[in-house]
């Protein structure tokens, strides 16, 4: 454990991606092979579930800190992280504790067999046993929060450093299921039995946003444009008879999404397509709110399986007759999905159709009709390029429509947590319902960090009442919101839901009267219904 | 009335037309310490301690009208007894002790209970009335031990050192700096400070603390000098040209806001280091229990937690608004002179 908070400590040090690299493969080349396994696993994502309630945690924090609740929940909202509030107020310091941290996971895994009392005595046993930084760690692993500042990426490049094994070669290792208890550290950076191999998905090929006038990219016939849907990207894949849907998430979703069954034996066995899981009727792709509707469920009901039914917009194969097609060309790939997608010809499979353009100009117009097609923009993918992993620059690009903005009147604010937290960084903004403000969306991220500290300020400054860590403000600011899409629902108090929200900039410009109205959003909505239609 | 008033100037003894650490030019001025929330322009006369007196010259020039009196020494007006007590923050930094007809007030200015090894450590004095700060008063400012951080600090200098980087080492350039000068391992390398820093060690020796050899960076310094050397700099050099000359190098900050990870990580230096002149939980609780007082008036930082607190456990306390700085509305680049 002490070895593992070091490198936590270490990574959080620097902000030098090869420092944090460096820092792993020397953590990789000490660490036993069972920490190096659950290394591997909590830096992708694979931590242990949650076993304890927060709120027990700050009670028995508080509790042997000697201080009351509430003083106890002011430390956790200014530190803003509920595992180093902890860390900090809990006495201890000792640091005994020498075990490895396999031992530490397997005491977290072990919790929720054990009663309350015996709950409660092992987790402060270990608080008074580690020093500062180990509790920090110790609380991330039983609090199923485990977000630190190092990507999948780099460890994946730390962890070929350390093993030799190329970097393609061991994402592809890592993804799908694996248990980091039932797996050897040397099974995993190899080669698995074939249980596991046979679900396991394909690294996702990813896009950068164009970053240059498309023009530039150069002779139009060298490229395939296509709509860029917005649903969830999923791999579809059918071995030995089974079928099992991955979301980009690398969440294994094949219940969430029954209409997909059909395909298990539609398909042949050794395929695998790459495409976009959309709620589709007709020749038509649903409002994206819709799917949301079934996301995070467990199971689909038939209510939801009749309003928001999917379907599989393929765009890749990846996979065929077992084969891995990701060094083919995309053309040759894209020809052999178009013959696959007519021959099974079900309603559920559906083929990204290609957009025919022979010149950037012409792009640009199918570009502008994307919000009629209910996509986000294109996506532009050179015409011989492989199926690369992850993102790599160069040969696939996202050209996304320019997003809808309103203008906004700043009401509420909320102190920010994490790295933000002491500024007030989290607000939620208004539009006119006649005299009245009603707030339509909350948004954070887009100014500056300079700012950031004037609004903090003019908040600090203005505030109107507290309610706990909000505060509602002097409405005085007016701020550009810039979202991607907007529908109607009844759960929100101005009747309208945003998707993705952010703030565009900062009108210093404009008096709050000339900030959008309610209307203004409605009549954003028409105008895509009438679109569509 | 009350022996001190909070009023629109500061803090106001009417009972001898004094004020302490007054925010607007008034005619008499009592001041705790020479950081500039507490120490401002424009008084008609300054009383401080002795060793704060060159500090206060080069701070606000050398015309103002400035006395100094030793720690413990008592001055008397209209009747009002006057002295000060060590308080440990910087070099010079004093509380002010009040007495006037049998009642007995203390003014904390900025204190912290730990000794730095160069400034007079802190010394509770019993009270009716206690003027506290509590710049960092909440139970997750517990610090760690002085000689675990500087041992921090010294392997992160000795680490750059060996591959050849400087080390850029933010700290407010009256008081953290010259602790840091005072306390790292000089083995390691030469110690180069940014101007505004070795004026303060100038001020400083003036008062007759004796500090380690440093020399001021200046354009015609060598390279080679700069390479593996401890650069103390303010924070308000950071991220300027004149820091940047200095590639390759690793930054730091030195202050009591790096003991939380979101600060630390919203500083944009490389390493931060929780070495704060502030009295951290423990110390305040500490102070105020030493003080035997039985009311508490907090001034800066948690006031609203701390006097909650307080008057949870029995010890009757308020909270009044002041000027003085390290309030949650400075950030980890602004803790000049509160941190």
């Amino acid at each position: 454990m002490q070895r593992f908070a070091q490198l936590i400590e270490r990574m959080d040090a620097t902000t030098s991606t090869n420092e944090k690299v460096q820092a792993l493969t020397d953590y990789f080349e000490l660490a036993p092979e069972s920490d190096k396994l659950w290394t591997i696993a909590l830096l992708s994502h694979r931590r242990p579930k949650r076993s304890l309630r927060t709120t027990d945690l700050k009670a028995w924090a508080a509790e042997e800190a000697n201080i009351p609740f509430w003083l106890f929940d002011e430390c956790h909202h200014i530190v803003g992280d509920l595992s180093e509030a902890i860390a900090l107020v809990v006495p201890g310091d000792t640091n005994t504790d020498t075990g490895p941290l396999s031992e530490h996971i397997e005491l977290v895994i072990a919790l929720k067999q054990f009663d309350e009392a015996e709950r409660h005595a092992r987790v402060v046993d270990m608080w008074k046993r580690l020093d500062r930084i180990g509790r920090f760690v110790f609380n991330k692993l039983i609090t199923g929060g485990f977000r630190i500042g190092v990507s999948q990426k780099l460890m994946v490049r730390a962890l070929s450093k350390h093993t030799g094994v190329a970097e393609d070669e061991l994402a592809h290792q890592l993804m799908g299921n694996w248990d980091p208890q039932s797996t050897s550290f040397h099974d995993l950076v190899n080669d698995r039995d074939g249980g596991t191999v046979r679900s396991r998905p394909y690294p996702f090929c990813l896009a950068y946003a164009v970053e240059v006038e498309v023009g530039t990219l150069g002779d139009p016939s060298e490229w395939i444009a296509e709509h860029k849907w917005d649903g969830i990207r999923g791999q579809l894949i059918v071995r030995d008879g089974e079928l099992y849907v991955w979301s980009r998430g690398e969440e294994l979703v094949t219940d969430k999404y029954p209409e997909y069954a059909v395909l298990r034996d539609a398909l042949p066995n050794g395929t695998v397509l790459d495409g976009e899981i959309l709620p589709w009727r007709d020749d038509m792709p649903l409002p994206f709110q819709l799917l949301q509707t079934r996301i995070g469920r467990k199971t689909v009901s038939q209510r939801a399986l009749k309003e928001a039914p999917v379907a599989l917009v393929a765009y890749d194969l990846l996979e065929w007759e077992g084969n891995d097609l990701r060094s083919e060309s995309l053309a040759a790939r894209r020809a052999l999905l178009k013959e696959l997608v007519q021959k099974i010809d079900l309603p559920v499979l559906r083929l990204s159709e290609e957009v025919g353009f022979t010149s950037w100009n012409e792009l640009a117009d199918e570009r502008d009709r994307s919000r009629e097609k209910r996509s986000e923009g294109l996506m532009i993918k050179r015409r011989d390029s492989e199926y690369h992993v992850g993102r790599k620059k160069g040969d696939w690009w996202k050209w996304k429509v320019d997003a809808l903005t309103i203008d906004g009147v700043l009401l509420y604010a909320q102190r920010g947590h994490g790295r933000r937290a002491d500024l007030y960084t989290d607000f939620t903004f208004a539009v006119w319902k006649g005299e009245e403000l009603v707030p339509f969306a909350k948004a954070y991220s887009g100014l500056t960090d300079i700012e950031m500290k004037k609004v903090d300020a003019y908040v600090k400054a203005n505030t109107k009442e507290r309610f706990g860590p909000v505060r509602s403000v002097v409405p005085k600011l007016v701020f550009e919101i810039a979202f991607e899409g907007i529908g109607l629902s009844p759960r929100h108090k101005s009747g309208v839901a945003l998707r993705f929200p952010r703030i565009h900039r900062w009108r210093t410009d404009k008096p709050i009267e000339e900030a959008n109205s309610l209307q203004d959003l409605m009549d954003l909505i028409d105008a895509r219904a009438k679109a569509a239609k | 009335m009350s022996l001190i008033d909070f009023t629109p100037n500061g803090m106001h003894v009417a009972a001898a037309g004094v004020h302490i650490d007054p925010w607007r030019a008034v005619d008499r001025a009592i001041i705790t310490h020479a950081h500039s929330d507490h120490a401002r322009a424009g008084m008609g006369s300054y009383l401080c301690q002795t060793q704060s007196v060159p500090i206060l010259k080069h701070r606000l020039g050398n015309d103002i009208v400035v006395e100094g009196i030793p720690y413990g020494e008592v001055r008397e007006v209209n009747g009002v007894r006057f002295s000060f007590h060590p308080a440990g923050h910087v070099i010079g930094s004093a509380q002010v002790r009040v007495e006037h007809k049998g009642e007995v007030w203390v003014a904390s200015g900025d204190y912290k209970t730990t000794d730095d090894g160069i400034t007079p450590p802190f010394e509770p004095v019993r009270c009716n009335t206690f003027i506290t700060e509590c710049t960092f008063g909440l139970p997750v400012y517990t610090w760690e031990s002085q000689n675990i951080i500087f041992k921090e600090i010294n392997e992160w200098w000795r680490a750059n050192a060996a591959v050849g980087i400087t080390s850029i080492i933010s700290a407010y350039s009256l008081g953290k700096a010259q602790r840091v000068i005072a306390n790292v391992d000089p083995s390691i390398g030469p110690i180069l400070t940014h101007g505004a820093v070795e004026a303060c060690n100038v001020a400083i020796k003036a008062a007759g603390v004796p500090l380690p050899h440093t020399i001021q960076l200046t354009p015609n310094t060598e390279k080679q000098l700069i390479k593996g050397a401890l650069v103390v700099a303010p924070g308000s050099a950071m991220g300027t040209p004149w820091a940047n000359k200095l590639r390759p190098f690793s930054t730091a900050s030195a202050s009591g806001w790096m003991q939380i990870r979101g600060w630390r990580r919203r500083s944009g230096v490389d390493r931060g280091f929780a070495l704060s002149d502030h009295a951290d939980w423990p110390g305040l609780n500490a102070a105020v229990k030493a003080t035997g007082a039985q009311r508490v008036i907090a001034t800066h930082g948690y006031t609203h937690q701390f006097s909650r607190w307080l008057n949870e456990q029995g010890i009757e306390a308020t909270t009044e608004e002041t000027a003085f700085t390290g309030d949650e509305a400075v950030t980890a680049t602004e803790t000049e002179g509160s941190s």
